[in-house]
């Protein structure tokens, strides 16, 4: 045969496109390049369960299926720029890979805050290396200031403090997960984390760190001063899609697919995982990305049949791609469970089951049509409201 | 085919009982139970269900 396939990310995405890619029949060559030094790992766990205890590759890693022994995984070395025209990427070490089949799966990295002050004591989520960095600050004794409300913000504050340390939330928003969860629910949230001792200052920023070498605290917007030896800034994500540029890709938020998850306009090219931008036949067509864990999984399997039709290594796959997203989260001993698009109902969010400072199934509607579900608890329901999901959302 | 769930890992999210649920089921406790050797036609739903375990539980062999 003699094709090569490069995989740009050897995170999940990454290892899922090479699994399908060799389910789809594909016999050729493939290579992932991953800027990490680890093999494919979880990473939900690093902000839950593995931070709460020790955090170590082996715990969090994937298994590698045999069909997969035969990958060649160049890692620890960033992708430093690609010519789609020539079908070729080159490594940050200099190295010049051509392709037949490009996967494009470099995923996102977290954002910074800009915020003057000391730098050390700064933390993100999001590597192993990030958990492992926070787990040893994390105790008793530690003050935490967690910036951001959003999930991977509240699951940070909860695994602190469950490890007894002092914690206290700082975000924009008035609740903590108001999108995609809606205030009602973000509210009976934000209670729970109140009763396990978790202060939140909602509606303000940080304006400063205090401290000389090392973060002591910080100066808020409404000039409120906090103590903390501990930052997570948890504040959102940004594409890894810079190596892309000049290929005259639309990058404004990830990258512009087709319902296929081929490149616009790129045959042999595909994109998986968080920064693929795509629409989703199953709500309003509208591309979008997902930052939710189910979305490498799916996304490579449709991807991997993509790539073989543009390689013309099999016929042409008509069916729409229209994914349910899934995501959960657990905070404490609450289990928060998300099907479909909550987002896209904001307007029109009921309770369907139970009540929200106990097990409760919250219900999200478009034009009445239930479009996204949010359970806490409740597992007896989760069949029926996602089959429920999977039934009529479909867009005609 | 062989299906070993690790019971101290999983967390009952239940994923897997879409992707295979001739295997897995939920019991009326909330609790995973599952077939430990399905039949090998169930080797492609079987997989599904491994890969979408959130806790990555779930390990086939042979």
């Amino acid at each position: 045969m003699g094709q090569r396939i490069v995989i740009a990310g050897a995170s999940m995405g990454g290892l899922r496109a090479a699994e399908r890619l060799r389910a789809s029949g594909y016999t050729g060559e493939i290579v992932a390049v991953g800027d990490e030094t680890h093999m494919p790992y979880n990473r939900p766990p690093l902000s839950k369960e593995a931070l709460a205890s020790e955090v170590t590759h082996e715990a969090v890693a994937f298994r590698l299926r045999p069909a997969v022994a035969d990958v060649t995984w160049r890692l620890g070395v960033p992708i430093a720029s690609a010519d789609l025209e020539a079908r070729a990427v080159r490594l940050a070490d200099g190295a010049e890979l051509a392709y037949d089949g490009l996967v494009i799966a470099t995923g996102m990295r977290p954002r910074r805050l800009p915020t003057p002050g000391p730098t050390a004591g700064r933390h993100v989520v999001r590597t192993l290396e990030d958990a492992c960095a926070l787990r040893s600050e994390l105790g008793p004794d530690a003050r935490v200031l967690v910036i951001g409300a959003g999930f991977i913000g509240c699951e940070v504050a909860a695994t602190a403090r469950l490890l007894g340390a002092d914690v206290t939330v700082v975000a924009p928003e008035a609740v903590p997960m108001r999108r995609p969860l809606g205030d009602d629910l973000g509210a009976a949230l934000q209670r729970r984390h109140e009763q396990q001792g978790v202060r939140f200052l909602l509606g303000r920023t940080v304006a400063a760190f205090l401290g000389e070498d090392r973060v002591t605290g910080a100066e808020l917007s409404d000039g409120t001063r906090l103590d903390a030896g501990v930052v997570v800034e948890a504040v959102g994500s940004a594409s890894n899609t810079e190596w892309l540029d000049g290929n005259g890709l639309d990058l404004s938020d990830g990258v512009l697919c087709d319902n296929a998850l081929r490149v616009e306009g790129r045959p042999g090219v595909v994109a998986v995982g968080d920064v693929a931008r795509f629409p989703n036949p199953r709500y309003d067509g509208v591309a979008r990305r997902i930052e939710h864990w189910s979305i490498p999984t799916d996304t490579a399997k449709r991807a991997a049949v993509t790539l073989m039709t543009d390689l013309g290594l099999s016929g042409h796959d008509p069916a729409p791609f229209a994914p349910l997203p899934t995501f959960w989260s657990d905070q404490y001993d609450l289990r928060i469970q998300s099907f479909g698009a909550p987002a896209l109902g904001a307007d029109d969010i009921r309770v369907l089951e139970g009540d929200l400072d106990g097990e409760v199934v919250v219900g999200y509607h478009t034009d009445g049509a239930l479009v996204g579900v949010v359970l806490i608890g409740l597992p007896s329901a989760v069949a029926r409201y996602r089959a429920e999901l999977m039934r009529n959302s479909v867009a005609a | 085919m062989k299906v070993i769930v690790d019971m101290d890992v999983c967390k009952d999210h239940g994923q897997c009982v879409f992707s295979a649920p001739e295997v897995f089921q939920i019991n009326e406790n909330g609790r995973l139970v599952y077939e430990a050797e399905p039949d090998e036609s169930l080797r492609d739903a079987v997989e599904e269900a491994a890969d979408v375990c959130p806790l990555q539980a779930i390990t086939i062999e042979g």
